[in-house]
């Protein structure tokens, strides 16, 4: 492990990109993605917000911290500044880490769509690098270099990572199943520790070699993931993982 | 990490795996600048972008098919659709044989068709870019919205017109309701006007509504089990073509 957050200097943090790219009224796609929940739901294992807690704790320790380490990886490599070859390599080892080719896809539709709004809204050298190794870089990947190239810090594109993880399926609960949106806001609420802890292990290993960032899963969720897709195109789905 | 037995070269010099299937050199100088190994954007006219919208049952597939049984032979023309159920309206498309299924995308819009036309057009930009790297010249590409409530309509960073598309059975007052789909969207049509005795729609007070909400902007009304092909709506797309924004 080399730098992390604490050994930093404190950089001048732009925490508005944060909050920006954390809004589901960020235009990047994300909303056509319920991260499996429209699975789980078709399947009946989540009726109601008492299921819901258990599925966003889970999917955020396995989505969430996954997405979180490789957010903050970027975000870290973004600030020291790497080759471009850097780029391709930490994107194909988040696909190393992703079995499921329906979730590297739906990564990779969230990266592109994020990767559009920023070239409109910040574009830079490095966002261009970064797209011109991999036109459509994976969700955490960009979001990290988006925080990082903007004066974030790892932790904060970790948080960014983490929370979007179980922001998404808790807003398609909402859409899905019409829950109370008041009680779905309070299980997002109090994964706030959770949150931050994911956050903090992925800032911690930020700036380690690619190949040795940790690998977590939920093979549920890549069924479910492979599941999704599969249905999609038998019969109806309204989202698209 | 442990090898990973789908992924063993750490290197990324074969990186397949990552959405392009492009191989790069293998090359070791931190230093070295690699050209883009891109194509560029292609240059210049790009395909016109038509919006349908309009509530549930009004038409708007109807229209779309329409379109391009009339305009399909002397256009280059794709279609998206975002019906809610996916691909209800790709399916009704496919089966009337009016365009190759290939020149059809459906997206999900994650039970939000308004925000999928409006606020997060990402999916529909995908499936544009898609056909157009599919079909390279597009003339022309029709974005099928799904059926919706009156205040929605299409943003300007996806489409360059929008049709909004009401039908006498939604009611007579309808046009008079307002709402940003009937008092801006550059064409008005009010459809299914053959059944208007039926359900008891004034269409005299349709139109004059229509034309108070909309002051100068047009409207049509249209039958297509009198006249198919749409013709004054084919008329009006084909006087938005080509588009000369750069």
């Amino acid at each position: 492990m080399s730098m992390t957050d604490s050994t930093e200097p404190v950089p001048v943090r732009s925490g508005a990109v944060s909050l920006i790219l954390a809004d589901s009224r960020f235009p990047g796609g994300g909303h056509v993605h319920s991260g499996g929940l429209e699975e789980a739901v078709e399947r009946g294992l989540i009726h109601g917000t008492a299921d819901l807690r258990p599925f966003l704790a889970g999917r955020l320790r396995a989505t969430g911290e996954l997405t979180a380490v490789f957010a903050a990886a970027a975000a870290h490599a973004a600030a020291r500044g790497v080759t471009r070859r850097h780029w391709a390599v930490l994107d194909s080892e988040f696909d190393a880490r992703t079995p499921s080719a329906a979730q590297r896809e739906a990564s990779r539709a969230q990266g592109r769509g994020t990767a559009r709004a920023a070239s409109a809204g910040w574009p830079s050298p490095v966002l261009r690098e970064l797209l011109a190794e991999t036109p459509r870089p994976h969700h955490p990947v960009i979001l990290g270099v988006i925080t990082g190239m903007s004066g974030g810090r790892p932790v904060d594109a970790a948080s960014t990572a983490a929370y979007l993880a179980v922001s998404g399926p808790a807003s398609a609960a909402v859409r899905l199943l019409g829950l109370d949106p008041l009680a779905v806001n309070g299980i997002v609420a109090n994964l706030s520790r959770a949150l931050d802890d994911v956050a903090g292990r992925a800032a911690a290993v930020a700036g380690d070699d690619p190949r040795d960032l940790p690998a977590p899963g939920a093979p549920a969720l890549d069924l479910l993931a492979e599941a999704q897709l599969r249905h999609h195109k038998e019969e109806v789905r309204l989202f698209a993982s | 990490m442990p090898a990973e037995p789908d992924h063993d070269d750490h290197d990324g010099h074969d990186h397949g795996g990552h959405g392009h299937g492009h191989v790069h050199p293998v090359n070791f100088d931190p230093t070295a600048a690699e050209p883009d190994p891109f194509d560029a954007a292609p240059e210049g006219g790009r395909a016109c972008r038509i919006g349908i919208g309009g509530p549930v049952g009004s038409g708007k597939t109807a229209l779309t098919a329409a379109l391009c049984r009339t305009l399909g032979e002397e256009l280059n023309l794709a279609v998206v659709t975002n019906d809610i159920y996916t691909t209800e309206d790709a399916d009704y498309l496919r089966k009337a044989g009016v365009l190759d299924p290939s020149r059809i995308e459906a997206v999900q819009t994650g039970a939000c068709p308004h925000t999928a036309i409006r606020d997060d057009i990402t999916a529909n930009l995908d499936a544009v870019d898609e056909l157009e790297e599919r079909f390279p010249g597009l003339d022309l590409v029709i974005i099928e919205s799904g059926g919706d409530n009156l205040t929605a309509v299409f943003s300007r960073g996806l489409v360059d017109s929008q049709v909004f598309v009401v039908d006498v059975a939604g009611g007579d007052k309808v046009p008079r309701k307002g709402g940003p789909g009937v008092t801006t969207a550059d064409l008005l049509v009010i459809n299914k006007i053959d059944i208007a005795h039926l359900v008891g729609a004034d269409m005299d007070v349709m139109t004059s509504d229509a034309h108070r909400m909309r002051g100068e902007l047009p409207v049509i009304t249209q039958s297509l089990v009198d006249t198919p092909g749409a013709p004054a709506v084919s008329d009006w797309v084909r006087s938005l073509l080509p588009i000369t924004t750069a």
